[in-house]
């Protein structure tokens, strides 16, 4: 598959932004490490939903059409990428009311019920973007629980570094914040781990064979039937060196993975303090923005049999 | 009704006609233009709703040239239709035929993912996605000669490789066709039940040929005459 700049980069900045805001609620309601002041929480949530509102506009940049763009919402029934639209427009309003009871000091039960309701919405959505992905059949790499799990475990994981760098900033105890990172950069590091495991031999895929339906013998493309490239050329036709994609998993590991992991040892440890904290979050959203590349790179449609290739 | 078409796979000649005829009625059809990019530049591309390829299938002496024109195939399960946000892609339960409403498409590629066969393409001067519409501005059109109701490419095919119909109907052409010729469905592991069926090539038997020259000495005199003259 190509990989669209304005996709790669709305998928990590809005995952990064939910994630940021669903941990800030968990952040203010546990009060954890002493608890952010509430201009820092309004702070932390309007960077958050920045985060969110340029991808999502980044997001219509990919749109061939975007005039019509407001209609997107209209398939919610069936198609997860109107739920996606739906769902992020739902958590906005909830997100604002949970900010503002924040600033007005509103009673408890409006901040806590809008905050968690903000966070629960924020996780389906991303939710819904990995969806959109997983339930292709026609992309094997992509056919898989293991899409929305890493799209969920990579948007925490960028945004519990964010929220770390909030913490390290605000001068708070970053003891809780350290182990809330490494533990979902963990886990995210091992959902990805195996997902690069799977994609390896993802099964039973269909064929050049079952494509033509020419099954009694092999077959082989005498001619594509085009001068030059064509929209399906260009969509699909995107192809990487086994060796660049291997390369670019241990990019990803390094620098989306133990970077950050090194350098929360460095926060813990009092050492590198707020640049180390920044490095942490910088290279996290780096590392996320390379596996997105990399996971449109290595999708490999099934229309590509049609142009040649023996399996998908 | 359920309006589909059926390739012969064994009689296709591969001219590319019925990839010309399409483009011509549809240029100006319901979801026109096909807008092309650089039609008379270095780099000649553009949007078509058919397009032609051709495979070798086994190996010589036994291999075969196969001809493989493919559109959209109006799938039962259409996944386009499922994941279009915006309610563009539709089918239509009166026939089936699989359609993007132009008007409301917003250009997202997500329908062209979804489908396997290539059959969507995006026209890039109108940002909308485009397809094959079973010339459904003509198979209705009261104003044509009954004959003449089907779409372009079934009826420019020189070589009688097209066929159009219904099958919901067990005793149409198409459906007895498929029925005797063991017609097929592409890809029928991805479940999305295309309307469209293709017919087998036939096995022919395999014609002996000469492989090698008999020796002796005539023979090989013959070949040195022959190389020297060559030089």
């Amino acid at each position: 598959m190509h990989p669209a700049f304005s996709v790669i980069f709305f998928t990590v900045a809005s995952g990064a932004g939910f994630g940021l805001f669903s941990l800030l609620f968990i952040a203010d309601f546990f009060k954890l490490g002493g608890g952010f002041s509430q201009d820092q929480l309004v702070a932390g949530g309007i960077i958050a939903l920045a985060l969110v509102v340029f991808g999502l506009l980044a997001s219509t940049f990919h749109l061939a059409n975007p005039k019509n763009a407001w209609r997107a919402f209209s398939r919610f029934r069936t198609s997860w990428l109107a739920r996606e639209g739906v769902f992020a427009v739902v958590f906005m309003p909830l997100a604002l009311i949970y900010l503002g009871s924040i600033m007005f000091e509103a009673p408890q039960w409006l901040r806590v019920g809008s905050g968690f309701l903000a966070a629960v919405m924020a996780w389906v959505t991303v939710f819904s973007t990995g969806m959109i992905y997983a339930c292709l059949k026609t992309i094997r790499q992509w056919n898989t629980p293991l899409v929305p799990a890493n799209y969920l475990a990579l948007g925490y994981a960028s945004g519990s570094l964010l929220l770390l760098l909030g913490a390290v900033l605000a001068g708070l105890d970053t003891t809780p914040y350290i182990a809330m990172s490494a533990l979902i950069v963990s886990i995210a590091a091992v959902l990805k781990a195996i997902y690069y495991f799977w994609i390896r031999s993802p099964g039973l895929s269909p064929t050049i064979n079952t494509a033509t339906g020419l099954t009694r013998a092999q077959v082989k493309l005498l001619d594509t039937g085009h001068t030059h490239g064509t929209f399906l050329t260009q969509e699909f036709g995107f192809q990487i060196a086994r060796q660049r994609a291997s390369l670019l998993k241990a990019v990803v590991f390094v620098l989306g993975f133990a970077l950050p992991g090194l350098m929360l040892m460095w926060v813990f440890n009092q050492q590198g303090g707020q640049t180390a904290a920044i490095i942490a979050a910088l290279a996290g959203l780096g590392g996320a923005a390379v596996e997105r590349w990399l996971f449109f790179a290595e999708a490999r449609h099934v229309v590509n049999l049609y142009h040649g290739a023996q399996r998908c | 009704m359920r309006l589909g078409l059926v390739v012969d796979l064994d009689v296709c000649v591969g001219c590319h006609a019925c990839a010309i005829a399409c483009k011509e009625w549809n240029a100006s059809g319901t979801i026109g233009p096909l807008t092309d990019y650089q039609p008379y530049g270095a780099e000649p591309s553009g949007v078509w709703f058919n397009r032609i390829r051709s495979y070798e299938m086994d190996e010589y002496p036994n291999n075969k040239t196969i001809n493989f024109p493919m559109s959209c195939m109006h799938c039962e399960s259409a996944e386009c239709v499922t994941v279009c946000p915006t309610g563009a892609s539709y089918k239509r339960p009166e026939d089936g035929i699989v359609l993007i409403d132009q008007d409301k498409c917003m250009g997202c590629n997500y329908c062209s993912w979804a489908c396997p066969y290539g059959a969507r393409e995006l026209d890039r001067s109108s940002g909308t996605m485009k397809k094959c519409t079973l010339c459904v501005d003509r198979i209705y059109d009261q104003e044509l000669p009954v004959e003449e109701r089907q779409p372009a490419c079934v009826l420019v095919c020189p070589a009688h490789a097209r066929m159009f119909g219904d099958f919901d109907d067990p005793d149409s052409a198409v459906s007895r066709t498929v029925r005797e010729r063991s017609g097929f469905s592409l890809m029928p592991e991805l479940n999305y039940n295309p309307t469209n069926q293709y017919l087998p090539p036939r096995s022919k038997p395999v014609i002996p040929v000469e492989t090698k020259p008999k020796g002796g000495l005539k023979e090989s005199i013959k070949q040195f005459a022959n190389r020297l003259v060559r030089r």
